[in-house]
């Protein structure tokens, strides 16, 4: 326990290796810091890798950015050379010189001039070196590049070893130095300089694939660091050079949990209703013609109804294309255009490699801070690049608008129908949600369905609908399910009117059973009510029996009372006993 | 090419850095050549980089010692201790190769 928490804190127990940050976008990531302070580094490659611009960017972005003063001796490139070259980068080279910010030395060696006789030593350049360093006081050095020496001096012997003292003296004076050499042949360099350097090496390299070039940087060994060990593409332009991490190191972003709609009432309906995460990644697939382009413009102008910033990088049709396109299904991007909350970048995808590619959109991105952005498609850029660096700059595309919280949807081409379970671009594992269009052929006729393939952390419908693209925009209908199994279109349609007219015989037929029981009812109620009377008189007639029956005895227990009366009257009282007893029968 | 042989037709100058060997031998090397050859007609001036070093990049100096042939043009440079005569008188065209 105590021990990992003393690994932990190494870094404010034991002194790290100091780094002299290059201010160069991307490869102070990948060497955590930049090159090692105080020691010299070598930059190899072959002839037009980089090599002078990425040294030289060092000791001017040293200059401007971290404020130290450095110098550049080159063995090959005049000083004014030099001035034009980054002058292209937006550096004034001749101005940072007259600040003394930085000392161009100019060591012209020509071979005819001069002659070699017994012993000699490189103090010359020593003393021209240590004296540009003092005269500013430089941190910073690039010897660019030393080999020259090689073609222009014969005594090889002496060379090598005043090499070994020039990079023994370079730390002594405690400079940051890039010794830059050409690449030779089974060697990192013509003449063996990595014997001599070996404190960091970076190897440059530019290579032509299928007629298109990326530049690749890879950091052969850095003594005493952690580094990047992959190759990393890098690319000069405008801006200088950037490099650019393959991958992010951690899986750690933040996430949201707010949600954002589709444009498409009907597809957000799908989503869980609500659309997707802002910040997540949306790849809409679908063959040829099947109205990815519409979603993803649906998509665009709902950011912009919003308020809110959106670019669209086009590899295949003009910005001016997409608007004319869109207004036929009832989208005006022209008014987002103006409004400055759409922005368009449309490029052929052969105009330049991926890598281009991909720095150019984080230029974009950067610079126009957007909440969504649309890639459409980016099947095209399968074109410039076998699949493998493709999806890496995808995935690298991917991780930096995640970082950003931006939300981004890709189209993608399928090109047949048997494979769209998969993107060429093998993206579908790397986004969060997956759309697919497809032609549903039947009756003799095309109609489009669509359906979502995944939607991570959301509920979402796993019902094909079919997608329809109308004037007033798109829209999505629930497909008919019938006995014949899904239409669309106009079998739907077809299918819709028969259920409708079937609805309305049977309406009719219900109504008819309705009468006929009405009528039955009424029968059976009549019926009811005639036998009610019927029963009703029987009663009656049961009732006048009864109660006639009742009067009869009543009247002849009078009858009899009286006779009885009678009789008392006329028989004598000694019958009186007896007249009791029937009396009591009774 | 023909050099004019007017009055001090020969200028040299000899880079050095400090009081080293290899300094001290060219010197006495270069000396004993001039007076062979040239006698009055070379002027030598010898430049301490330890003292001067600015002097260095003008004159495109990065061996030690060096030295340079400013007059007749072209420039000519010879650089090492001078220990080859032969070298020296060829590489300062005072003897055709």
């Amino acid at each position: 326990m105590s021990k990992s928490s003393k690994n932990k804190s190494t870094p404010s127990l034991y002194p790290q290796l100091a780094k002299s940050p290059t201010g160069i976008t991307g490869l102070d990531e990948i060497t955590t810091g930049g090159l090692p302070k105080g020691r010299p580094t070598l930059i190899c490659g072959e002839a037009g890798s980089g090599k002078t611009l990425l040294s030289l960017e060092f000791i001017i972005r040293g200059a401007l950015e971290f404020n130290e003063p450095g110098v550049f001796m080159a063995f090959e490139e005049k000083a004014d050379e030099l001035a034009m070259n980054v002058a292209s980068l937006g550096f004034d080279l001749k101005k940072m010189q007259a600040q003394g910010k930085i000392r161009v030395d100019h060591v012209h060696i020509e071979r005819s001039e001069i002659e070699e006789t017994g012993e000699y030593d490189l103090d010359g350049l020593f003393i021209r070196l240590g004296h540009a360093i003092d005269s500013i006081g430089a941190k910073r050095v690039v010897l660019d590049t030393i080999e020259n020496l090689f073609s222009g001096l014969t005594n090889q012997r002496i060379l090598r070893s005043e090499l070994v003292r020039l990079f023994h003296w370079l730390k002594e004076k405690g400079v940051t130095a890039i010794i830059t050499g050409e690449r030779g042949d089974g060697k990192l360099t013509r003449q063996g300089l990595e014997e001599y350097v070996s404190d960091c090496v970076i190897v440059l390299d530019h290579r032509v694939i299928d007629q298109i070039s990326t530049r690749r940087l890879r950091i052969v060994k850095y003594r005493g660091s952690l580094h990047g060990t992959n190759e990393y593409p890098f690319l000069i332009d405008e801006d200088g050079i950037s490099v650019l991490p393959v991958t992010s190191l951690h899986l750690a972003k933040q996430v949201q949990t707010e949600r954002i709609t589709t444009g498409i009432p009907g597809l957000d309906q799908m989503l869980g209703g609500k659309g997707f995460f802002r910040g997540s990644s949306i790849l809409v697939s679908g063959t040829a013609g099947t109205g990815k382009t519409s979603i993803a413009g649906y998509f665009a102008a709902e950011t912009c109804k919003r308020g809110e910033k959106c670019i669209y990088f086009s590899f295949e049709e003009s910005p001016k294309q997409i608007i004319r396109n869109m207004h036929s299904i009832g989208l005006n991007l022209e008014q987002y255009l103006e409004a400055g909350l759409l922005n368009f970048h449309a490029s052929r995808p052969t105009l330049y490699g991926l890598e281009m590619h991909l720095v150019a959109m984080h230029k974009h991105i950067k610079r126009f801070k957007p909440d969504t952005v649309v890639l459409d498609p980016i099947t095209n850029l399968i074109t410039i690049g076998p699949v493998g660096d493709v999806k890496s700059m995808l995935i690298r595309l991917l991780d930096f608008l995640m970082e950003e919280q931006i939300t981004v949807m890709f189209t993608a081409l399928s090109l047949n129908t048997i494979v769209n379970e998969q993107t060429d671009e093998g993206v579908s594992s790397l986004v969060d949600a997956w759309l697919l269009v497809r032609d549903i052929e039947y009756n003799g006729e095309r109609n489009r369905g669509m359906y979502v393939m995944k939607s991570r952390g959301m509920k979402h419908s796993n019902q094909v609908r079919e997608f329809l693209i109308t004037d007033e925009g798109l829209s999505l209908v629930d497909v008919y399910l019938g006995p014949d199994g899904v239409l669309t279109g106009s079998a739907r349609e077809a299918e819709q009117l028969k259920e409708h007219t079937g609805q309305a015989l049977r309406d009719y037929a219900l109504d008819r059973k309705d009468r006929e029981i009405m009528r039955k009812r009424k029968v059976l109620e009549s019926k009811i009510s005639s036998l009610q009377t019927e029963f009703e008189s029987v009663e009656e007639e049961l009732n006048k029996v009864y109660m006639e029956e009742e009067l009869r005895k009543e009247v002849m227990e009078k009858n009899r009372k009286e006779i009885l009366k009678l009789r008392r009257e006329t028989v004598a009282e000694k019958d009186e006993a007896t007249a009791k007893k029937p009396g009591k029968k009774k | 090419m023909t050099p004019v042989k007017t009055k001090k037709a020969w200028e040299l100058r000899l880079y050095v850095a400090g009081q080293t060997p290899k300094s001290i031998t060219a010197l006495t090397n270069l000396q004993r050549y001039c007076e062979e050859h040239l006698k009055g007609q070379y002027v030598i001036e010898v430049i301490d980089l330890l003292e001067k070093p600015q002097l260095a990049e003008g004159d495109q100096i990065f061996a030690i010692p060096t030295l340079v042939r400013k007059v007749p043009e072209p420039i000519r440079k010879i650089i090492g201790d001078l220990s080859n005569e032969e070298k020296v008188l060829v590489g300062l065209n005072i003897r055709p190769a």
